[in-house]
């Protein structure tokens, strides 16, 4: 029973998108059961917090190591969620002053958007400005012309860099019209337009087929490996 | 000098890395230069796709990201309104992140409130904030908006607001404009919307430069045109710009030109690095075999 329900689900949802999208008098089914999906997504939600916070809880209580790190993801997600959800510091909207909760949640000056324009903002815009740190450092460590196919990526590495800035555009300058296909900037759309797109369509079909054939496995339960490894 | 190259600490690196770019954003800000840009096709098509909208013509703006990515899309984010502000279409902001609905905030700060204050909410311009579901979100509104969004992004009935008169569902959009730093975004606009409704849905996109060399394969039919990174970000800066910028343009509309020299040197200062550690690698190797 726990595995047959959801696995009923997945091929009942399956197989009424299939249908959906190739029979056009059936496209409201499809209409339906993405509506579901969404309903679904918002619950998934409070299941996600449910479970971070289960999963800290254990490591806290366990005092597993960086326990210190888990508690501070919790007290982070608690306050987060209190001051958003219950609106604290937030005005009322004026349309309804008799609402106490009818204001927006990201008012201005409220402690919402406090934490958002100087904690959550401020840390991922560093997270993310890190990784020029470790690209150069691993481009030093990592990136040798050892083989044929090294010293391809290698020049190919290089003329993006350069074209995709004003140094490409500079260096190559010089070159006459009728060598203007050997301009860096010029080269940098051949590689991104024609090898790039051939390599990533090839790629792409290759994927495609697999999901498919992945996806049908799922449909059709043969593939029972997304449900756990939890006994009936 | 070779052995200390060979032994390089990698605190070294990061602080070239960190010199790169804060001289390069000191120099630009002090002397407010930047260098110049020569628009790519792609950029031109993306230009092109909102040229051609006429006044009052609704445009989706999907703002699908936060501010890890602000850095390469905000830029265009604010050169996408300002373009859509001078052409005085109706924007619809949406977003598949949950926090792009303050990602729309900036924009609509930045260059609505400011230099476009005539524009009224709900009549040239409305938000109507983020719904959860990637994809799914994409799947319903591309046949029926209100299954999803029966209120604005501040709770207002979306039957009241009068630009949402004649919108269905995306469909009814003369342009969709996204912006992407990842999952949900351009990929799953193009799978679930211009790909089933090739002739009713037409996008455009700004994406990260890690995202940009995956979207190749769905241009043009899919894509009409793609913004890649700060480049491309600049590129069509550099277009809007150039139409509507007047002699002495804002600076917050060069942001994205502005950006471009500290990249320029980090490029720079990542080839000289690969140069030298090969340099070092064939050096170690030739030693190896006379060995």
């Amino acid at each position: 029973m726990k595995r047959s329900v959801p696995l009923l689900i997945t091929a009942l949802g399956g197989f009424i998108l299939i249908i959906a999208y190739f029979i056009p008098a059936a496209q409201g089914w499809g209409e339906v059961a993405a509506i579901w999906f969404d309903i679904l997504a918002s619950i998934a939600f409070i299941l996600g917090g449910g479970n971070l916070i289960k999963i800290h809880l254990k490591k806290i209580s366990d005092k597993s190591a960086g326990w210190a790190y888990s508690a501070i993801t919790l007290a982070a997600f608690l306050i987060t969620l209190i001051v958003g959800l219950g609106k604290v510091g937030i005005n009322p909207n004026p349309k309804y002053p008799e609402y106490a909760l009818s204001g927006h949640y990201r008012e201005i000056g409220s402690p919402f958007w406090w934490l958002y324009e100087y904690a959550f903002k401020p840390l991922t815009a560093t997270m993310f400005a890190m990784l020029a740190f470790y690209i150069s450092s691993a481009a030093f460590r990592a990136f040798r012309a050892k083989n044929l196919e090294a010293i391809l990526l290698l020049g190919t590495a290089f003329i993006i860099l350069l074209g995709r800035t004003f140094t490409g555009v500079y260096l190559t300058a010089w070159l006459p019209d009728w060598m203007s296909g050997l301009k860096l900037e010029n080269l940098t759309v051949v590689i991104m337009s024609v090898f790039n797109t051939a390599g990533n369509r090839g790629i792409m079909i290759g994927i495609a087929l697999g999901v498919a054939s992945t996806s049908l496995k799922v449909l059709l339960g043969v593939d029972r490996s997304y449900l756990g490894s939890g006994d009936d | 000098m070779y052995e200390f190259l060979k032994d390089l600490d990698k605190r070294w690196i990061f602080l070239l890395m960190f010199l790169s770019v804060t001289i390069p954003i000191y120099i630009i800000a002090k002397t407010g230069k930047s260098f110049p840009e020569v628009p790519s096709v792609l950029s031109e098509a993306v230009f092109q796709a909102v040229e051609d909208l006429d006044e009052g013509d609704p445009v989706l703006l999907s703002f699908d990201f936060d501010p890890a990515s602000e850095g390469e899309l905000g830029p265009m984010a604010t050169a996408f309104v300002r373009h859509c502000a001078e052409k005085k279409v109706k924007m619809y902001f949406m977003a598949l992140w949950p926090v792009g609905p303050q990602m729309i905030d900036d924009a609509i700060a930045k260059v609505i409130h400011s230099d476009f204050p005539t524009l009224v909410y709900g009549e040239d311009y409305v938000n109507l904030g983020f719904k959860p579901g990637n994809e799914g979100v994409i799947k319903v509104i591309v046949t029926d908006m209100r299954e999803l969004y029966t209120t604005d992004d501040i709770g207002d009935n979306i039957d009241e607001i009068p630009m949402m008169k004649d919108i269905e569902s995306v469909q009814d959009f003369d342009l969709l404009i996204n912006i992407s730093a990842g999952y949900a975004g351009t990929k799953e606009w193009v799978q679930y919307g211009s790909t089933p409704y090739p002739d009713k849905i037409k996008i455009v996109a700004g994406c990260t430069g890690v995202q940009a060399p995956l979207l190749y394969p769905y241009i043009p039919n899919q894509l009409s045109g793609l913004l890649g990174a700060i480049k491309g970000a600049a590129e069509y800066e550099k277009l809007v710009i150039d139409k509507y910028g007047g002699d002495d343009p804002d600076p917050k509309y060069l942001e994205a030109k502005r950006r471009m020299g500290p990249q320029l040197v980090a490029h720079l200062l990542i080839i000289l690095l690969i140069i030298l550690a090969n340099y070092i690698y064939f050096v170690e190797r030739r030693k190896e075999v006379s060995v």
